[in-house]
């Protein structure tokens, strides 16, 4: 608060010398000077705020906006990684060529499924556990650090660790199963148990970011709706099914929506998970993702041009999951 | 958008940093938050705990042991006497030294402009008036939705004409604002500065510079604590760019990490030592300022 006081000295009238610091908008005082005075206070107050909001809007318009659509007028070129210079118009050959290859197919299938794989559970999960830290608990804050750890740990870190988990032949999965009688899985071969592993990782690293933002989500619950609830004898399952779930509707919503994004772009954990040739996805690409798929095109086969289809096609799939996001979100708001 | 859906009740003017736990209330009992947890719910927590907490242990515990050990089973359960010597080669041969230096200077970078422009952007969305305002900030949390990674192409294409490829500023320069530091400073400033402080340095004939140095800043330290601490964090996390604009020469963590996992090294203990290596510095952060973090993506969560 020491600066306000400084700040705000100068209301007295007039200090003495030098700079009488009078509101200049409402008194404008005799002569140039002040004249001059005034007429920069009016653009500072007119101009000012452009200022303030240009550096985001210029970083963006540089690096988010500019790439975008830059993506999508090369994605009609024939460009090299070699000689990026050399662009060559081919129309929509690129995307022909990319609804023609199986392996497209496959990566958005992939996709999919390791989306819906890892999202669900990892969201139902956030959900309980949520539910469990909005108790008046021990230690609060140390379950709540505790379950935001993985967060901290990068994907490069985290699936290598999950690589030596899941390893064939001494992880400790394997070992784990072996105990209680299940043989050996080789989870990195398999489709369904490759798929099942990438996910994995991405349950582990998200859940408890995600039962954050529902923990903070239903602090913001009014307790009278409890109240009411607990004395109509709804039992805690019921307040949370009844009460709880319903409030936190439109939360849920934003985190599928965010986690739903987060799919369709997963990259690093499949990439090593793969280990030396990772952008394959494994030797069948049964987990190859479209990110993986992208990089591939762009920088192991050297095709930046198709790189650009692929990425203006997960962008068009984003914006296909955005309107049916809004949809969902009226119908949501027209309910209540 | 159903980002700000969430913010019907109106939220009490706390500042992030503050203990986000239930308040106890003055004296009244409350149904619902205020039920004590009971053995079940301390039984899924802890179980819930040991999950998120074992990988990281048990990357400890591998960097500890040397790769033959690794190679049969049972896996070792516990700490071995490795830990220096592999922590030591993966610090040369993995490059997991310069990484990490130049890890902490681009999340340091980014941490800063991020803070910076968002904090200045986020003063105008929040208590200035200007055309176009609502239009902006829409437009703003629209850029939220847009994965950076989309445009890496013609990023790529631009950081190999000005021949920036394995510079550290074609890491940071793509990545100094953030749509969301915005939003998130724009809702804290909304609430913590009062527009009438604003109205008395205005009539005072202070510019608005001075309006964003003597009384802005002060006020939203707490917000800029909070949004500095996450973007660091992402920053020093991120992946994907950082593969396609480094490489080995002159990589991330992420991409020396990246490199161990392509093998680049081939024995595993040296691996899981250049895991921890890469993970360390942000464990520590999380002990130290664990509870300002939560409060933070909470914050971020109810406002936005």
């Amino acid at each position: 608060m020491t600066t306000t006081a400084t700040a705000a000295r100068g209301t007295g009238a007039g200090d003495e010398g030098g700079t009488p610091r009078r509101p200049p908008g409402h008194d404008p005082g005799p002569g140039r000077a002040g004249r001059v005075r005034s007429r920069l206070y009016r653009w500072d107050v007119r101009y000012s705020p452009y200022a303030f909001v240009a550096p985001f809007f210029l970083f963006f318009a540089a690096f988010g906006l500019f790439p975008l659509l830059y993506t999508g007028w090369a994605s009609l070129h024939r460009v090299e990684l070699a000689a990026p210079d050399d662009m060559r118009w081919v129309g929509l050959r690129n995307y022909t060529r990319l609804l023609d290859d199986d392996f497209f197919w496959n990566a958005l299938g992939n996709t999919f499924t390791i989306g819906v794989l890892s999202t669900v559970p990892q969201l139902l999960m956030a959900l309980g556990l949520a539910h469990l830290l909005h108790y008046r608990l021990r230690a609060a804050n140390f379950w709540r650090v505790a379950l935001l750890t993985p967060y901290a740990t990068s994907v490069a870190a985290a699936t290598l660790v999950f690589v030596l988990l899941y390893g064939r032949d001494y992880g400790m999965v394997n070992w784990a199963l072996g105990a209680v009688g299940i043989d050996a899985v080789d989870w990195q071969s398999g489709t369904w148990t490759s798929q099942f592993a990438v996910s994995s990782i991405v349950i582990w690293r998200w859940t408890g970011y995600n039962a954050l933002i529902y923990l903070a989500a239903m602090q913001a619950v009014p307790d009278d709706r409890y109240e009411s609830a607990a004395l109509d004898g709804a039992s805690r399952w019921q307040q949370f099914r009844h009460v709880t779930v319903p409030a936190l509707r439109p939360t849920i919503l934003f985190t599928i929506v965010v986690s739903t994004i987060g799919a369709t772009q997963l990259f690093g954990e499949p990439l090593l998970f793969g280990g030396a040739g990772g952008q394959k996805g494994g030797a069948s690409h049964q987990f190859q993702t479209l990110g993986l798929y992208l990089y591939e095109q762009g920088w192991f086969s050297f095709h930046l041009g198709r790189a650009c289809a692929v990425a203006w096609t997960m962008f068009l799939i984003l914006l296909l999951i955005a309107a049916v996001n809004a949809t969902l979100a009226r119908r949501l708001r027209k309910s209540h | 958008m159903t980002t700000t859906t969430t913010t019907d009740p109106p939220a009490p003017a706390a500042a992030p940093a503050r203990r986000p736990g239930p308040r106890p209330g003055p004296g009244t009992r409350r149904a619902g938050r205020q039920l004590h947890g009971g053995p079940v719910a301390y039984a899924v927590l802890a179980l819930f705990t040991v999950g998120s907490l074992f990988p990281l242990v048990w990357t400890a515990v591998a960097a500890s042991r040397d790769s033959s050990r690794l190679a049969r089973t049972p896996p070792p359960l516990w700490f071995g006497s490795n830990l220096p010597r592999n922590l030591g080669t993966a610090w040369t041969d993995a490059n997991m030294g310069l990484a990490l230096f130049n890890t902490v200077l681009v999340a340091g970078a980014i941490a800063l402009g991020t803070v910076l422009f968002c904090t200045i952007a986020g003063f105008a969305f929040a208590k200035l008036r200007f055309r176009f305002k609502s239009v902006l900030l829409m437009l703003t949390i629209g850029t939220m939705m847009i994965p950076p990674q989309l445009g890496v192409v013609p990023l790529f294409m631009v950081v190999a004409e000005l021949e920036w490829t394995d510079r550290l500023q074609s890491v940071v320069l793509p990545t100094l604002v953030s749509a969301f530091g915005v939003f998130f400073m724009r809702q804290y400033l909304v609430e913590a500065l009062p527009t009438e402080l604003i109205e008395a340095a205005r009539v005072d004939g202070a510019s608005s510079w001075r309006v964003v140095w003597h009384i802005v800043l002060p006020v939203a330290r707490p917000a800029m604590a909070v949004l500095g601490m996450l973007s660091f964090v992402q920053a020093w996390n991120d992946f994907f760019w950082p593969i396609i604009a480094l490489t080995q020469e002159n990589p991330t963590v992420q991409v020396a990490l990246t490199g161990l996992g392509r093998g680049y090294v081939p024995d595993q203990a040296v691996i899981m030592a250049g895991a921890l290596l890469g993970t360390l510095p942000l464990l520590l952060a999380f002990t130290l300022f664990g509870r300002q973090i939560v409060g933070g993506i909470m914050q971020g969560a109810v406002k936005g």
